[in-house]
């Protein structure tokens, strides 16, 4: 393990360019948000917004497939290997405290901020404020039901999310299949293998997307129906957006699979998206038992 | 394996490139390293400039230059970026120039993501400073922008801000994931973790922390931006939320984030304390443990920054002994610092006087904060002058004063040519005056009850609020004097040897000064003179 062959890239013009996309996508959300809220259109935001994401998808395309070709020409090396798999547990470790935040913050409100302001405990003088306010969970009745409507209904949790559970659970296994078959270089089983994970991964996002509808239209539970509703909808949106970007990366994977790349004991790239897509499952355990069923 | 000699060798031979491009698409820790520095000081000069002109309004009593609304704003951006952009990169900067030499690398594990971290923050923080000229003003709600005043009261350029930390936020998180992946992958062989220099330790554990609570960050002000703009009622209670639950998600991350910014700063002084002091670290190990006791502690003593907020008995009790047990590791150190001096065959260049200053000036910021931890105290002191006091002390003269050591003690090794000695004293003890000056007075002005975050102020705090405005005139001209040492530096001086302090150890001045642009091409041998503990 000699540093000698660590490969130190040359100058790249990747990083600069994608800060610049990364600031109008930035910027561009910015002036769209602000300009829906103020009732004031918003054409530049969301061009500005538009063209940083078309450019931050072609530059993170450029710079990956750059990486990807100087992996193929056999450039990196064990210790290369070794920092991918630092930077990829890393990076995934700080997307478990992002959703700590939200799992936290859901914690806090059911044991602790929902009963005070129905007044328990030390704090309960904060009843005085709603007085005729009960404290429950989940939260239908709101302390001000004309500020924040609370939800008429709530999802059942054996029937969508259950089938949900089943289809990611099972895309788990399905990809850590394709995996050993990878191993073991049967190369056509690999892709049957990943097209069937990427498959129940798209159905969950398409039940998931069901289930908003359903939230929305018949249940009021919406991002409006008070602490409920922006904690159901914060910790399920962001998983979902996170299932999307995983299956994506599973679709990237399958189609390098389908042009010849990984090789039976060097296949980093194959690894590094099952590790995410993992991830993604044990996330969506926590809502499940969490958010939908206690 | 014909092509990977090749491309070893083409980089080998790859000096800087020419021009502008050099520093916008390098992959070099070094460039990387320096445009850190750079863009730290030139943020440490905008945040300075708005102290001084909240100082300058609170030189008299009355409103004598700003109107109290700039005022929040000056208030709230001189915290943000002093805090994300000063002190944060600067430590990064540091990081980048010194851990790969420390430990045997050629560079960073991960050189075109170290490029990435640093250019976004220029993007990120012109944004934020760009709110200052928009509509309804910039963020006026306090650095640590509490809803609702952030939320509900906020002006319409927070969103803005909102995006600027998501920035600031993905630049340290992929910052710090380099940093991690260095220490712990690219090791000269044979360099055992306790091997390692104290710098590089005091970064593993940095790191660690900004990867575990800088999404947090991302997560508090994503709730905000729901709050304000998608009808959520994370931070209001009408709708079954607590303004208070933001003040806890915001301080799990703010209170790792304040060792975030002085655990790189305890490594600085532990190397340059036994360069001066001509002896090895005294209790080399017990300060690694120390370190790691401090990381581990800041994640459950986050309330005590919110004692006043109405939380149960429980909480109150267990939050003030969790934090009084920081005290234990610091203390340990803080000895460990002495013991090294002790009967040590001392000198008093700029670096030594920085990190002297250091352990004497942290440790009263540390007392300060022992009192503040106190949980009824806290309730006279909350809110005043005296907290100000307190986390400048352990900021100014702590966390500034180190990377000033740092600078000074490294600049040799960076440029090739010793600095000016006698204007490296000349602005220490300015400085020194200064930050005394401004911010002792301060500890008096909060125990009289002065609150802070006021434009305004009664009577009876005029004198003392006088001498602090002089105070940090000083100290704000007296950093010019660091500045035209820095460029005198960079453009001439006394050459450079490779050791360049007689009782500096450590594989950094194992390199010639200054150092070849890739760091180690090939691992260095070990021994006993290179490493961290003997």
């Amino acid at each position: 393990m000699t540093s000698q062959s660590y490969y130190v890239p040359a100058q790249s013009r990747w990083p600069i360019l994608a800060s610049i996309a990364l600031f109008l996508m930035a910027f561009g959300a910015g002036s769209l948000i602000n300009a829906m809220s103020a009732d004031t259109g918003g054409g530049s935001g969301l061009i500005m917004l538009l063209l940083g994401s078309l450019c931050m998808g072609l530059i993170l395309t450029g710079w990956f497939g750059h990486v990807i070709d100087e992996s193929r020409q056999g450039l990196y090396s064990d210790q290369m290997d070794r920092s991918f798999r630092w930077g990829m547990s890393w990076f995934i470790f700080s997307e478990v405290m992002f959703f700590a935040a939200f799992f936290g913050t859901l914690f806090y409100v059911r044991t602790l901020a929902v009963p005070w302001l129905g007044g328990e405990g030390d704090k309960g003088v904060s009843n005085m404020l709603w007085q005729d306010f009960s404290a429950s969970w989940p939260l239908m009745q709101t302390p001000d039901m004309d500020a924040f409507p609370g939800p008429a209904g709530l999802i059942d949790p054996w029937h969508l999310p259950l089938l949900n559970t089943l289809l990611l659970v099972t895309s788990s296994v399905t990809v850590t299949i394709a995996h050993y078959r990878l191993k073991q270089d049967r190369r056509s089983q690999v892709i049957g293998w990943l097209a069937l994970t990427i498959a129940l991964g798209f159905a969950f996002i398409v039940f998931q997307a069901l289930e908003y509808a359903e939230a929305y239209d018949e249940l009021g539970l919406t991002l409006h129906a008070g602490i409920y509703g922006a904690t159901f909808f914060i910790l399920t949106g962001f998983h979902g957006m996170h299932v999307t970007l995983g299956a994506l990366m599973l679709v990237i994977i399958m189609l390098r699979v389908i042009r010849g790349h990984f090789e039976p004991d060097h296949h980093f790239g194959f690894e590094a998206v099952s590790w995410y897509w993992h991830f993604v499952d044990v996330v969506w355990i926590g809502l499940f038992l969490f958010v939908y069923l206690i | 394996m014909g092509s990977v000699e090749h491309a070893v060798s083409e980089t080998e031979q790859h000096g800087p490139a020419k021009g502008i491009t050099r520093w916008l698409y390098t992959t070099n820790h070094k460039d990387i390293g320096t445009l850190y520095l750079l863009f730290s000081l030139l943020m440490f000069f905008v945040g300075g400039c708005m102290a001084l002109t909240i100082r300058a309004e609170l030189f008299q009593p009355g409103l004598q230059l700003i109107v109290p609304e700039f005022f929040n704003q000056m208030t709230t951006m001189h915290g943000l970026i002093m805090v994300f952009g000063a002190v944060m990169p600067a430590f990064v900067g540091l990081a980048n120039w010194m851990i790969p030499m420390m430990v045997g690398a050629p560079d960073m594990a991960l050189p075109r993501m170290n490029n990435w971290s640093f250019w976004i923050l220029p993007f990120a923080f012109s944004m934020m400073l760009s709110t200052l000229f928009m509509a309804g003003g910039g963020p006026n709600f306090g650095w640590t922008f509490y809803a609702p005043l952030s939320t509900t009261y906020a002006p319409p350029s927070v969103t803005f801000f909102i995006f600027a930390v998501h920035m600031m936020g993905i630049s340290s998180i992929m910052g710090a994931i380099n940093v991690i992946a260095t220490i712990l992958n690219m090791r000269a062989p044979g360099m055992k973790l306790m091997d390692m220099p104290l710098f590089v330790w005091t970064w593993l554990i940095t790191a660690f922390l900004l990867i575990a609570v800088m999404p947090v960050l991302a997560g508090v002000v994503t709730m905000m931006l729901m709050d304000i703009h998608f009808d959520t009622s994370f931070f209001n209670a009408a709708g079954g939320g607590d303004p208070v639950l933001f003040q806890h998600v915001f301080w799990f991350f703010g209170h790792p984030e304040v060792y975030i910014m002085i655990l790189p700063a305890f490594g600085v002084v532990s190397e340059i304390i036994p360069t001066f002091a001509r002896k090895r670290l005294f209790g080399y190990v017990s300060m690694v443990y120390a370190t790691s006791s401090i990381a581990i502690l800041s994640f459950i003593v986050w309330a005590h920054h919110m004692f006043t907020v109405g939380m149960p008995l429980a909480g109150e009790l267990f939050f003030m002994f969790t934090t009084m047990l920081i005290a234990v590791p610091t203390g340990v150190k803080v000895f460990n610092w002495i013991a090294t001096m002790f009967r040590g065959s001392m000198t008093f260049e700029t670096p030594m006087l920085f990190a002297l200053a250091f352990v004497v000036l942290f440790t009263i910021g540390g007392f300060s904060g022992l009192m503040l931890a106190i949980a009824p105290a806290d309730f006279q002191y909350h809110d005043t002058y005296f907290v100000v006091a307190h986390f400048h002390y352990v900021l100014v003269p702590g966390s500034i004063f180190s990377i000033m050591a740092a600078a000074y003690y490294w600049l040799p090794k960076w440029t090739g040519h010793m600095y000016n000695e006698t204007m490296g004293k000349l602005h220490f003890w300015l400085s020194f005056i200064g930050v005394n000056v401004t911010f002792f007075p301060m500890h008096f002005l909060g125990l009289a009850g002065m609150p802070r975050r006021i434009p305004d102020y009664a009577l009876q705090f005029s004198d003392f609020n006088m001498v602090a405005t002089f105070g940090a005139f000083l100290f704000g001209f007296s950093q010019l004097i660091f500045v035209y040492n820095l460029v005198c530096c960079i453009r001439s001086g006394e050459k450079a040897t490779a050791r360049v302090w007689e009782g500096s150890h450590g594989l950094e001045w194992t390199l010639p000064s200054p150092p070849p642009y890739h760091s180690f091409t090939e691992p260095p041998e070990l021994d006993k003179n290179n490493t961290g503990q003997s």
